[in-house]
């Protein structure tokens, strides 16, 4: 569905609208004025989203990403740069009159309000037929899974209720694209996961691009097709959830998406298009050189995923893997895995994930001395951006 | 009674002791309600009552048998009749003018950051705890000094400036307990500023309007100090009470009295019952 495939780097091709993205926008920049200092919320954002895409802008509380989708639906008007819906400049345009609708964090239901009269308030602001209005909300009702609660009142339905009428009033006025600001942010786990399933079927269902505000990076990756991690006003990687997680372009990604290990140390020697990083003997780190290249003796920084690392007693045979040693520091039974906190000769915290496949014991208990080892194309240099 | 009273702590106390301890503590609380209630309700009676007074003299502080001839007679006295009718036109012009105005400020001051938001929200509170005599000479002064002539305008101005600030008070708390996003969604779903007011923002505030507006009212007709010193020779309800009361008040001003307690009742029982029918209309 990733029509467009275009990085932060990527920039408008001008008139060309063959494949014209639903939401574009163009070096938006958001500054506030505070106590006569200028904040600025979002530095320069690129960014296009394709027809019926699932797109995920997923950062921690305050790195500018709702700030930006407020932009996409009106509510703040960028200090720089411009926004397109369909290839047409909306930049300042009122937010009643943009065809995108939002879904708010706390649902927003009009409280004096019916279920039926909620849903409809955006198709009587058309003037659409009364007729037709029934048909569509009943319809919306029915894929939201509501049929039957039209008299309701918003404060007699339970969160999760309340959460799909916030999404059938959105979806019935056929936007081109749906705008969510953490629509589950309020929900508890159970619910939550349950709706993001949901959500991904209904918007296979209804075919309408939807753009998905986020802090919880499983929500974002369940349900992406592509994902912009955000921090401090600006992307940071752009990519599907596969190549965020597997390939994070910066040390932030790295650490913002699941568990990643930190490793680092000078560079002895250059082999092959790979840095190899020596400690003591018989330890080694082995690591695809990073895209802007490195010099023997320069510091090298890489991540390695807790998943990937295998969990030794026993010396592994040297090969071709990356070998570290250190003290087992905490053993956690989690049921389908157990996780390792190894504290590595140099120093480091490595999480291990050890998936509990067998009845075999623990690999090592407290205390133990451990050998640490990954397949070398597991593990990223990282570069500070 | 006395033993029970007297035991320290009430683990050792026999079952029986405590539930009895306790239906006496039930009791009391009973009689102490009672008492504040009745209390409360005592001068509104007596009120009531001397407006059935079959008074024989000029002073109706006697109960001399019932009879419903003052009700008959309320109009008999054209100078309390005016008086009056110049608190119910205030006091209606009030409502609206404050209501409005007040409402308006109120959403401001809940909704929005500006300039001067904070000293707004000061000069509200001021007026609402400025003693009402020194608001009195001070608008009394500067009428005299700006030349204007005294009478229902001057009363009305002086009304409206301090009802405002009730209104502005109680619809401020009621928009800041709203969901803003609430309005966004107004807008997002193609409504116009005007028409999410219409259809969003105003039905949620109405009952702090509602509120606001009859505070305004109540705080309007039976205002005496401010309205004492903007009236000039105009008589309102209260200023003519008062000085009827060096002569002997008749029965007509308990009479009014009760009528408007009355109507007030009736606003308030209509008011329970809307709240309480709106979240069963909803089923």
């Amino acid at each position: 569905m990733t029509a467009t495939i275009r990085t932060q780097a990527g920039q408008p091709t001008g008139p060309n609208r063959s494949d014209t993205p639903a939401i574009e926008l163009v070096g938006v920049a958001k500054e506030y004025h505070s106590h006569g200092d200028v904040v600025a919320a979002v530095k320069g954002v690129d960014l296009a989203i394709g027809e019926g895409e699932f797109f995920s802008m997923l950062g921690p509380s305050g790195c500018g990403k709702t700030t930006t989708m407020r932009m996409i639906a009106g509510f703040e008007d960028p200090t720089r740069g411009s926004v397109f819906l369909h290839g047409e400049e909306v930049t300042g345009v009122a937010p009643n009159k943009r065809d995108v609708n939002m879904v708010f964090q706390s649902y927003a239901l009009f409280p004096h309000m019916s279920v039926f009269e909620n849903v409809a308030f955006g198709l009587k602001r058309k003037n659409v037929a009364s007729p037709e209005i029934r048909q569509r909300v009943a319809e919306m009702l029915a894929i939201v899974d509501l049929t039957g609660r039209e008299k309701r009142q918003p404060r007699e339905l339970s969160g999760g209720q309340q959460q799909r009428v916030a999404l059938a009033r959105a979806l019935v006025n056929r936007p081109r694209a749906l705008l969510l600001d953490e629509p589950l942010g309020a929900l508890d786990l159970k619910l939550r996961q349950h709706m993001q399933v949901e959500l991904k079927r209904i918007q296979r269902e209804v075919g309408v691009t939807f753009v998905y505000v986020t802090h919880d990076q499983n929500e974002a990756l369940t349900m992406s097709d592509r994902i912009a991690v955000m921090n401090d006003g600006s992307i940071e990687h752009l990519g599907t959830p596969r190549e965020i997680y597997e390939h994070p372009a910066t040390k932030f990604v790295a650490g913002f998406i699941g568990t990643s290990n930190l490793l680092g140390g000078a560079v002895s020697a250059l082999d092959n298009g790979r840095a190899v990083i020596t400690f003591g003997p018989g330890e080694r780190i082995v690591v695809p050189l990073p895209r802007n290249g490195v010099r023997p003796g320069q510091n090298l920084e890489l991540t390695v995923r807790p998943e990937k690392i295998d969990i030794t007693t026993a010396e592994p045979a040297a090969g071709d893997r990356s070998i570290v040693r250190g003290v087992v520091t905490e053993v956690v039974y989690l049921g389908t895995s157990t996780n390792y906190n190894v504290r590595t000769s140099a120093g480091s915290e490595v999480v291990v994930f050890d998936q509990n496949a067998s009845n075999a014991d623990f690999v090592a208990v407290r205390g133990d001395h451990v050998y640490l080892s990954w397949n070398p194309q597991h593990s990223y240099a990282i570069g500070d951006r | 009674m006395t033993t029970t009273l007297s035991t320290p702590t009430g683990a050792d106390l026999e079952p029986t002791t405590r539930r009895r301890r306790r239906r006496l503590g039930d009791r009391l609380l009973f009689a102490y309600t009672w008492l504040i209630i009745l209390w409360l309700c005592v001068p509104i009676a007596v009120m009531i009552l001397f407006g059935f007074n079959d008074t024989k003299g000029r002073y109706n502080t006697t109960f001399q048998g019932l009879t419903l001839k003052w009700y008959g007679r309320l109009f008999e006295i054209p100078a309390l009749t005016d008086a009056l009718a110049n608190s119910l036109i205030i006091a209606v012009l009030n409502t609206l003018i404050a209501g409005t105005l007040g409402t308006l400020v109120g959403l401001a001051l809940g909704r929005y950051r500006f300039r001067g938001d904070g000293t707004t929200n000061l000069v509200m509170f001021a007026v609402i705890s400025a003693p009402e005599l020194v608001m009195g000479a001070s608008l009394l002064s500067l009428f005299v000094a700006s030349g204007v002539g005294l009478g229902i305008p001057t009363i009305l101005i002086a009304h409206v400036m301090f009802s405002i600030s009730f209104v502005a008070v109680v619809v401020r708390s009621r928009v800041l307990t709203l969901d803003r996003y609430i309005e966004e969604a107004a807008r997002d779903l193609g409504a116009g500023p005007w028409t999410a007011f219409r259809l969003v923002t105003f039905p949620m505030i109405f009952p702090a309007v509602l509120s606001g507006g009859l505070l305004a009212f109540v705080l309007s007709i039976d205002d005496f100090v401010i309205t004492n010193f903007t009236a000039g020779t105009t008589q309102t309800f209260p200023l003519w009470i008062y000085g009827a009361t060096r002569v002997g008040l008749p029965p007509q001003v308990n009479v009014m009295g009760t009528l408007i307690f009355a109507v007030g009742l009736l606003i308030a029982a209509g008011n329970v019952i809307a709240a309480r029918r709106r979240p069963s209309s909803a089923r």
